[in-house]
């Protein structure tokens, strides 16, 4: 007994524990990212090479192009390959770009941005990988370079490290002026509802300035055009508020900065800081202003934090966000939508949840063809990424159940998603958006988000409201009028048979009669 | 008291030229109906008629709840226009399936059912104060008469004394029947048309020379306005003879002072000078009919305690028979009087209540 007791020791268990990368944690994780599911796993290596094709546009200020092909190349695996207008990556770039995880420079800043939601595109490589073995192929061109480089790649799970496999120039290649282009395998299911058509239809609709060309699996070719030709107003990067950060976070920033003291910590690292805040600050956390901030132990970081929560601070700035904006979302609606007889959008002004700026927008689409007495179609985007899971959680959900759709001339079952041919889309800009868990497909319903997205659905109802009531109005009208000039005709017969006067002219006076008087009638209910 | 057809024909015009004046001038082009519901019915105690009070109507084009009646009514004028026109009679289900069609292009009709034509024919008598005959649109035939009449309709000449079995069946329109002879004292209406056999077969208006009418049950216009005439026209008494129960007396009630219903034309086609010959509760207990009578239903007793009420009914007669109905529960049929013998009724009932003058006013 006693003999199994040594064997089983802290020294026994040490030599069976080993470090582990971070891509082995993936590697055994993968179902935390939704790779379990093979629609989605799908889905979320073209979701990534977009999102990343988009961002790498958006930062080189081109208007983006873009050419998703997915391709069922045997049994249940798919060739996926994205090609972009960007500005390329330079050679050296490349494996570490894809094939190192956690390498880029979106994870430590806070910008709105879309790759805050994803794994990255290095994971995407990995579970390519994962899961048929074969490497990511790369091809890009830079616009002073005549060649494209071309490169497959693996990643080494060992050692978090890229492991190029093939490399060269070629000459002759898919891209003209400069971009990327990246295809990788993976196993999954295609299906359209939920996976890669609904999502980049609506990738289209909240990034109306990119042209995607798709061609599906079953050889379909569809263009989502861009309905501006103007890029956005990019997003500005902003130092965190004091309201918004954790003790890891804070901890981390402590070590990192060049400050000498407390006080130029608190003033250059955080924004809305002045010098008689972070006094303040320091003197609430019983802090010395010229203490080093490498210096501090755990418990005055604790104070510290506490502090920092209960000085008073203005909000933070708000120019950091980059919205879609209303006349932007109501176009891409428009050409996603053509047959709604009536769009409108609403861009909410910026707002502030725990120190994080953020903003809301509601687009709606009235009259979507095929929906009459279903529930309205919710669609949720955070940061222009459509939210594709997840879609009974949520922020977005919970505001919209709560909001009182009759008021607006829709049916709504008791605290429901109202009735109609109705889309209701949905956008979340923030330099942090907070999900509800990690696989990052529902925003977490903070009441002051909840609010801010109900003020807006609540504006852009009452402009759906006014549309629905003169429609009912002008539908009573046209019917009012088409029953007097049905019954003209009949009328028009009786009078000239009982005063023998010629009928066509009777009926001829009638309809001009009617003509009047309902014009009539329109003037007086325009002013009800 | 028969209207000349230029009449109508004139009255069908100006609603029309009315009309079109309205949409000349930009107007709402619209008429006015006198109402025809309870709160505008009248007891006329002089003329011991009900009539219709002035409360009036305006049906218009352009209110969007009246423009199918509006266009409904000025259909159903036009079609009397043409019928007056060419001088020929029609029935008010053959005016129906005449006028209706569908609108080219939609779904809706002119008329869906008869039940929306019928009542504008009764919007244009009203109207117009006219009767539905001189529109020239009839009804089934509903009476039979037999007596020593001769008539002229549409140029034939009929005996009413040379029918056989049958006797002469008296149609809807009788406005333009023309008397040729009319020998008679009296005229008996019964309500029954087993009584009539009866009284036919065993020639009752030839033995008291009457002319004798069966109504069916209740009187339809036709049979009404034919016992109007001879009465008028020929000053004969007129004495009705019903069931003895609140139905029975409803039919002589509407017979005398016309119906809630047909108001508008009560000075036209009722008869305020008819008596009630029987039969009565009295009768049952002085004609020894116990044994045949009937017990009176709910609804009988409740019928009977709304004749107490009406107007017209303010008679202490009636108060008395309606009232003794009530306290002994009973009522009794025609039929009852066969009890004592088939040819009870015709040898001696009603002759001795002819010659003893028993009648209720």
């Amino acid at each position: 007994m006693s003999n199994d007791n040594n064997e089983k020791t802290a020294e026994y268990f040490a030599t069976q524990q080993k470090e582990i990368s971070v891509s082995q944690f993936f590697e055994k994780n993968k179902h935390l990212l939704g790779f379990d599911n093979p629609t989605k796993a799908l889905l979320m290596i073209v979701k990534e090479a977009v999102d990343n094709s988009l961002d790498a546009c958006e930062e080189a200020e081109t208007v983006p192009n873009i050419k998703v092909v997915v391709k069922n190349s045997e049994g249940n695996n798919f060739r996926v390959s994205v090609t972009d207008n960007g500005p390329g990556i330079v050679k050296e770039q490349i494996p570490k770009i894809f094939g190192k995880l956690l390498y880029g420079s979106k994870f430590h800043h806070l910008k709105q941005s879309r790759g805050q939601q994803g794994i990255g595109i290095s994971a995407a490589v990995l579970f390519c990988q994962l899961m048929t073995g074969k490497p990511a192929k790369i091809w890009s061109k830079t616009s002073n370079k005549k060649y494209t480089h071309y490169c497959e790649l693996l990643i080494d799970s060992n050692r978090n490290e890229p492991d190029v496999i093939k490399e060269e120039d070629i000459e002759n290649s898919v891209i003209k002026e400069h971009g990327t282009k990246i295809e990788m395998e993976i196993v999954g299911r295609y299906r359209r509802k939920q996976g890669v058509d609904d999502y980049l239809k609506q990738t289209s609709i909240s990034n109306p300035f990119a042209k995607i060309t798709y061609h599906s699996p079953d050889g379909k070719k569809t263009v989502f055009p861009r309905s501006v030709t103007k890029l956005p107003k990019p997003a500005k990067e902003i130092k965190p508020h004091p309201y918004g950060v954790e003790f890891g976070i804070l901890d981390r920033m402590l070590k990192k900065t060049n400050a000498k003291t407390l006080v130029s910590f608190l003033t250059k690292e955080f924004s809305s800081v002045g010098s008689k805040g972070a006094r303040e600050i320091c003197k609430l956390a019983k802090l010395k202003k010229s203490a080093s901030p490498s210096s501090l132990k755990r418990a005055e970081i604790k104070k510290l934090l506490l502090a920092m929560q209960k000085v008073k601070i203005q909000r933070p700035p708000l120019d950091c966000i980059s919205p879609i904006g209303e006349e932007e979302f109501k176009k891409s609606l428009k050409k996603e939508y053509p047959e709604a007889e009536f769009v409108t959008a609403i861009t909410r002004e910026p707002a502030v949840y725990r120190g994080t700026p953020f903003q809301i927008e509601v687009g709606l689409a009235y009259g979507i063809d095929g929906r009459d007495d279903k529930s309205a179609e919710i669609l949720r985007f955070a940061n222009r990424v459509p939210l594709m899971y997840q879609a009974g959680a949520g922020a977005i959900l919970e505001a919209v159940k709560k909001t009182d759709w009759k008021r607006y001339g829709l049916q709504q079952p008791a605290g429901s998603i109202p009735l109609g041919p109705l889309i209701i889309a949905i956008h979340m800009a923030s330099s942090w958006v907070p999900f509800i868990s990690e696989s990052k497909e529902a925003i977490a319903p903070y009441p002051n988000i909840v609010k801010e997205i109900k003020l807006a659905i609540q504006d852009a109802g009452r402009k759906l409201s006014s549309f629905l009531s003169g429609k009912r109005r002008l539908g009573e009208q046209k019917r009012r009028l088409q029953a007097f000039e049905r019954y003209a005709t009949e009328v028009a017969y009786a009078l000239s048979e009982l005063t023998e006067k010629n009928r066509k002219e009777i009926e001829n006076k009638i309809i001009e009669l009617i003509k009047e008087r309902t014009k009539l009638r329109k003037d007086g209910d325009g002013n009800e | 008291m028969v209207m000349v057809m230029n009449d109508v024909t004139k009255k069908l015009n100006s609603l029309g030229e009315d009309i079109l004046n309205d949409i000349e001038k930009g107007k709402n082009p619209g008429m006015e109906i006198p109402i025809r519901s309870l709160s505008n019915i009248i007891y006329n105690k002089k003329t011991k008629q009900l009539t219709l009070g002035n409360k009036k109507l305006k049906r218009s084009f352009f209110n969007v709840a009246h423009s199918k009646k509006f266009m409904q009514t000025l259909l159903v004028a036009a079609f009397c226009k043409s019928l007056v026109k060419e001088n020929i009679h029609t029935s008010i289900r053959d005016m129906y399936y005449n006028l209706k069609r569908t609108f080219p292009g939609s779904k809706e009709n002119t008329f869906d059912q008869q039940s929306e034509s019928d009542p504008i024919i009764v919007d244009l008598e009203v109207m117009l104060n006219v009767l539905r005959e001189q529109l020239r649109l009839t009804t089934d035939r509903k009476g039979i008469v037999a007596g020593n009449v001769v008539i002229r309709d549409r140029g034939d000449l009929i005996d009413w004394s040379k029918l056989g079995s049958g006797g002469w069946s008296i149609p809807s329109t009788v406005e333009e029947v023309e008397f040729k002879k009319v020998d008679a004292d009296f005229v008996l209406v019964i309500e029954k048309n087993a009584g009539f056999e009866r009284l036919h077969e065993d020639k009752f208006w030839k033995k008291h020379n009457c002319i004798l009418i069966g109504t069916g049950g209740q009187a339809a216009r036709g049979a009404r306005l034919l016992i109007q005439r001879l009465s008028s026209e020929f000053g004969l008494p007129v004495y009705v003879f019903t069931d003895g129960d609140p139905y029975g007396w409803y039919i002589y009630s509407v017979i005398k002072s016309g119906s809630m219903s047909l108001a508008h034309v009560s000075d036209r086609i009722s008869t305020p000078n008819a008596k009630f010959i029987g039969l009565t509760i009295t009768d049952i207990f002085k004609f020894n009919l116990k044994k045949c009578t009937i017990k009176a239903r709910e609804v009988d007793i409740k019928r009977a305690g709304e004749l107490l009420k009406y107007e017209w009914f303010q008679k202490p007669e009636w108060q008395k028979e309606i009232n003794l109905m009530i306290e002994k529960g009973v009522k009794a049929e025609i039929e009852a009087l066969s009890h004592r013998g088939l040819k009870f009724m015709s040898q001696t009932y009603l002759p001795e209540k002819i010659k003893n003058k028993e009648f209720l006013p």
